[in-house]
């Protein structure tokens, strides 16, 4: 709980220094505050509580989330330096944003009630909206905005209406309450249908399969800056939350439901990989890549043992090896106004370091050994096959397979080209979040006890 | 002594070899392959003095998975393999100027850190990421070095790159399912499980998949002649001398006694898809323009007995197989060598073009004529010894067997002694032939030795050998 007002009180304060005219400070300030925050979540890992009469629930599952949002946060703060360079005047804007939209994220995992489930989407939607178009001048970056905020409170109300139907069959928000309520005999017709509708609108947000349209589109039309969020952040909280929403208030998930999840899973995968072997664009093609993980991530919701860690674990794989990508993106495309894979060649020649961050980054996605996303695939399909899923888990495996196609096609152009221009800039904060991200990512891969063990 | 060791000192060199400099990056690489070696003499020696020099450490809970190396005489002969071979590969290529020389060779010994660790893993998942793990080193070491033009290279790469982690997925998720079964991934849990025929069946063909693409089997040997001929000599040399080898091995250390009722069951099939390799490789062989193609060809024949040996799932065949595994390991590499000291010089690899050496290098032409020889399996080299002992294998199971798979010398001899005559004999050649240089003939020189060693005297390896495959043996019949 202290966590959230911490963060949102970090929030008000970038606003309060830009007023004062400090905008110099707020990124230092704002990371050294997230750090702070990280410390203090962590304090709270041990100590699980619910606050406002259930409210917000502090929990295991909520702070080990939350902590991964943090250092996400962390990271796409520190990039935003380089990318807003041209547009200091508004820098407390971008930060806020971020940071109101990380307080959106936190109760989205430590939501104990309905309503504030409900809240926290909201928060962090406005703020991805709003973030998808602040490249105000860019007419793509306005069309991805408008379409994002007309598909996403769709899906929003969506949600709102299942919630009702769920109010309707239960009478109450709190989902404590419910969940015991759903081992009654005597369920009305609505309440499934409320967790469907529910169901729809989370597959909206983490871009499943066949609710995934608005994501190629709006991941290209975006500041880069903002599909990273998009695609790392806002991918993993809407998963986690998914993931909290379905276990806490269905417990047992009956044989139908599971059956929809196999298909939208296996779907997910399959067109995802097989969309993003045709792209020329790198945004897009890690937008279909999302929507492929999207599909492997909801792999953990058939789990029977320890899912809540092997979600935790794959999600930071993926999200790290996002970031790495993206701080590697982001360089090469700096004021360029495409993200093409032509931009890429030769960039191993003309700066090996970044390159081979980047192989790092994709070869993690892609599940080769020792990297995170490697370990995170063998614990997902283990678990898998151990619940008894093993023609799901043979999908993900032809898909992992598909999917070398693309990442390779990236590592191919870095290296198997020449290069067409002269790189020389060598910012300091995308090579240390870069490096940071890719040796943490390697890291979890030679301790995945470490994170595995956390929910366990 | 401790079999870990070894790993650390090729994963350190590799380190320090890219951080050593252009310059220097090849000596550097070539001390620690050398050291390496000494380390495998030196666990030659522990393993028979009787000391434990396995290395067990608990390393993920949930699931179980330990980082658990284990060297019996068969991974022994495979590390000396592996650890004789890198420093010859390395010395051999001095006389190539790499652009960008200290990233090669940390990826050479990368590789070599990555095999030894293949041939050394004791627990499934362990030895999983170091199979994969060969891959990305040698995947670059093809696409950045290789020669020819770019895009060709790049698909010859790729093709062989999703082709051999497609096989390797499958044998990820049978591992899986075995972990489900024993509830460990350490492999005497695995041989001690007791699973249905259908069951067999399934995990021996995934297996199956991982290990016929790499070694390759007909038919997943298309994407291997390709890059053969793109990859650098050191690429070359490095996929056939050790990396197929990596698919040999497995054959014998998990395929054959985790799943032997349906080797058992399926054995014609298996020895037959070996011979067909063989008699396919060696008429492909026949009609190549490309030396390095030739000699890709030629290498799909000799791993096709060695497989055909494996299946045949007796003493001799097992015997054979390892035995040919290492005498095909020197005898490619020095072929591949060759192919490099002509390129070198006339640079081309188009058989055509050549002819007519032998009058200006008589040295250079003797050393190649024994290795040519070795290849075909002359008596007193070290590849009769290994053949003639797979060949007896087949024959017990079935005449024919042997009678197919002697082709091999047959059909060898042919295309080998054809492709000699037109490389080196003739009237002498316009272009001028420079002598060998020392560090080339050190290599080959030492190469023709130690077939010949062994030719003559195969005890030792012989007798290294034997008591693990007797043991494996025991598993399969168990």
């Amino acid at each position: 709980m202290s966590t959230l007002i911490a963060i949102i009180g970090l929030g008000i304060l970038c606003l309060l220094l830009e007023i004062f005219d400090f905008r110099k400070a707020i990124i230092p300030i704002s990371i050294i505050g997230l750090l702070a925050v990280l410390g203090l979540n962590i304090s709270e890992f041990n100590s699980p509580e619910a606050y406002y009469n259930n409210m917000i629930i502090v929990s295991k599952f909520s702070t080990s989330f939350s902590a991964l949002f943090i250092v996400l946060t962390i990271f796409l703060v520190a990039l935003s330096h380089k990318f807003h360079e041209n547009n200091q005047a508004h820098i407390s804007d971008f930060i806020a944003i971020k940071l109101f939209l990380l307080a959106g994220a936190v109760a989205m995992v430590s939501f104990g009630n309905l309503a504030m489930f409900f809240l926290g989407i909201e928060v962090l939607s406005i703020a991805l909206y709003v973030l998808a178009s602040s490249d105000r001048k860019s007419i793509k970056s306005n069309e991805a905005g408008m379409k994002y905020f007309l598909m996403g409170s769709f899906a929003s109300g969506i949600i709102l209406f299942g919630i009702c139907l769920i109010y309707g069959a239960m009478g109450t928000f709190d989902i404590t309450e419910i969940s015991e309520l759903s081992y009654s005999a005597e369920l009305p017709v609505w309440f499934p249908i409320g967790i469907i509708l529910v169901f729809i609108g989370m597959l909206f947000k983490i871009a499943a399969v066949p609710f995934h349209f608005w994501a190629p589109d709006v991941y290209e039309g975006s500041p880069a800056l903002t599909t990273a969020l998009m695609s790392t952040l806002a991918k993993v909280v809407a998963i986690a939350t998914l993931f909290k929403l379905l276990t806490a208030m269905n417990a047992e998930i009956s044989a139908e439901f599971q059956t929809v999840i196999v298909i939208v899973s296996m779907a997910s995968m399959t067109v995802g990989n097989i969309m993003a072997l045709r792209q020329v664009n790198v945004k897009r093609m890690l937008a279909f890549s999302g929507v492929s993980h999207a599909g492997f991530m909801l792999m953990t919701l058939l789990i029977t043992t320890n899912a809540a860690g092997t979600l935790l674990y794959y999600s930071s794989s993926y999200a790290l090896a996002g970031i790495a990508a993206f701080s590697v993106i982001l360089y090469v495309c700096y004021n360029k106004n495409n993200e093409d894979i032509n931009n890429f060649h030769g960039l191993g020649k003309t700066n090996p370091l970044l390159a081979a961050i980047l192989t790092g980054a994709l070869l993690s996605m892609a599940g080769i050994p020792i990297f995170a996303g490697f370990f995170a695939k063998l614990f997902l399909f283990n678990q898998t096959i151990q619940a008894g899923y093993i023609s799901l888990v043979i999908v993900a495996v032809i898909n992992s397979i598909i999917s070398i196609g693309y990442y390779f096609k990236l590592i191919l152009a870095m290296y198997n080209k020449e290069p067409n221009e002269v790189r020389t800039a060598t910012p300091f904060v995308i090579y240390a979040v870069a490096v940071i991200a890719i040796v943490l990512n390697i890291a979890l891969g030679f301790f995945p006890s470490l994170v595995l063990d956390l929910l366990a | 002594m401790n079999v870990s060791l070894l790993l650390i000192i090729l994963l350190a060199g590799a380190l320090i070899t890219y951080l050593s400099g252009d310059k220097l990056a090849s000596k550097v690489a070539l001390v620690f392959s050398l050291g390496a070696f000494g380390v495998s003499i030196a666990l030659l020696n522990s393993l028979s003095l009787g000391e434990d020099i396995n290395f067990v450490a608990p390393w993920i809970n949930q699931p179980k998975i330990a980082f658990a190396l284990a060297a019996d005489g068969l991974s022994i002969a495979m590390l000396l393999l592996t650890t004789a071979l890198t420093p010859i590969i390395i010395f051999s290529s001095f006389g190539t100027e790499f652009k960008n020389a200290k990233s090669i060779y940390s990826l050479i010994l990368f590789m070599a850190f990555a095999m030894a660790g293949t041939f050394l893993a004791a627990d499934g998942l362990l030895y999983y990421i170091f199979w994969e793990l060969s891959l990305i080193p040698i995947y670059f070491i093809a696409l950045i070095w290789g020669n020819g033009d770019a895009e060709d290279r790049k698909d010859a790469v790729i093709k062989f790159f999703i082709y051999t982690l497609a096989g390797s997925l499958f044998m990820l998720v049978a591992f899986i399912y075995l972990y489900q079964k024993a509830g460990s991934f350490m492999i005497e849990d695995l041989y001690a499980l007791d699973l249905t025929l259908e069951e067999q069946t399934w995990i021996f063909g995934a297996f199956f998949l991982a290990y016929a693409i790499k070694i390759p089997l007909i038919p997943f040997h298309t994407w291997q002649a390709k890059v053969y001929q793109k990859a650098p000599a050191v690429g070359t040399m490095l996929l056939s001398g050790i990396m197929l080898k990596m698919g040999l091995y497995s054959v014998i250390r998990w395929q054959l006694p985790i799943a032997p009722n349906a080797a058992k069951e399926y054995m014609d099939i298996l020895i037959g898809l070996g011979i067909a390799g063989v008699i396919y490789g060696s008429i492909v062989a026949l009609r190549q323009k490309d030396l390095k193609k030739l000699l890709a060809y030629s290498s799909l024949a000799h791993v096709g007995l060695i497989a055909a040996g494996s299946y045949a799932l007796n003493l001799d065949g097992l015997r054979g197989a390892v035995l040919q595994m290492i005498a095909h390991g020197f005898v490619v590499v020095g072929l591949f060598f060759v192919a490099e000291i002509i390129y070198r010089r006339y640079e081309t690899r188009n058989i055509a073009d050549m002819g007519g050496i032998r009058k200006q290098t008589p040295k250079f032409a003797s050393l190649f004529l024994i290795l040519v020889l070795a290849s075909v399996a002359l008596p007193t080299t070290f590849n009769f010894v290994g053949e003639f002992t797979v060949l007896y294998s087949l024959s017990q199971i079935n005449i024919w067997y042997a009678v197919l798979g002697g082709t091999t010398i047959i059909l060898g001899a042919y295309y080998m002694l054809k492709m000699y005559q037109h490389v080196m004999l003739g009237e002498t050649n316009t272009k001028p032939f420079a002598e060998v240089n020392f560090n080339e003939g050190f290599a080959l020189v030492i190469i023709v030795a130690v077939l010949f060693v062994f030719g003559i005297y195969p005890k030792p390896i012989n007798d290294l050998i034997t008591p693990s495959l007797e043991h494996i043996l025991t598993v399969i019949n168990r």
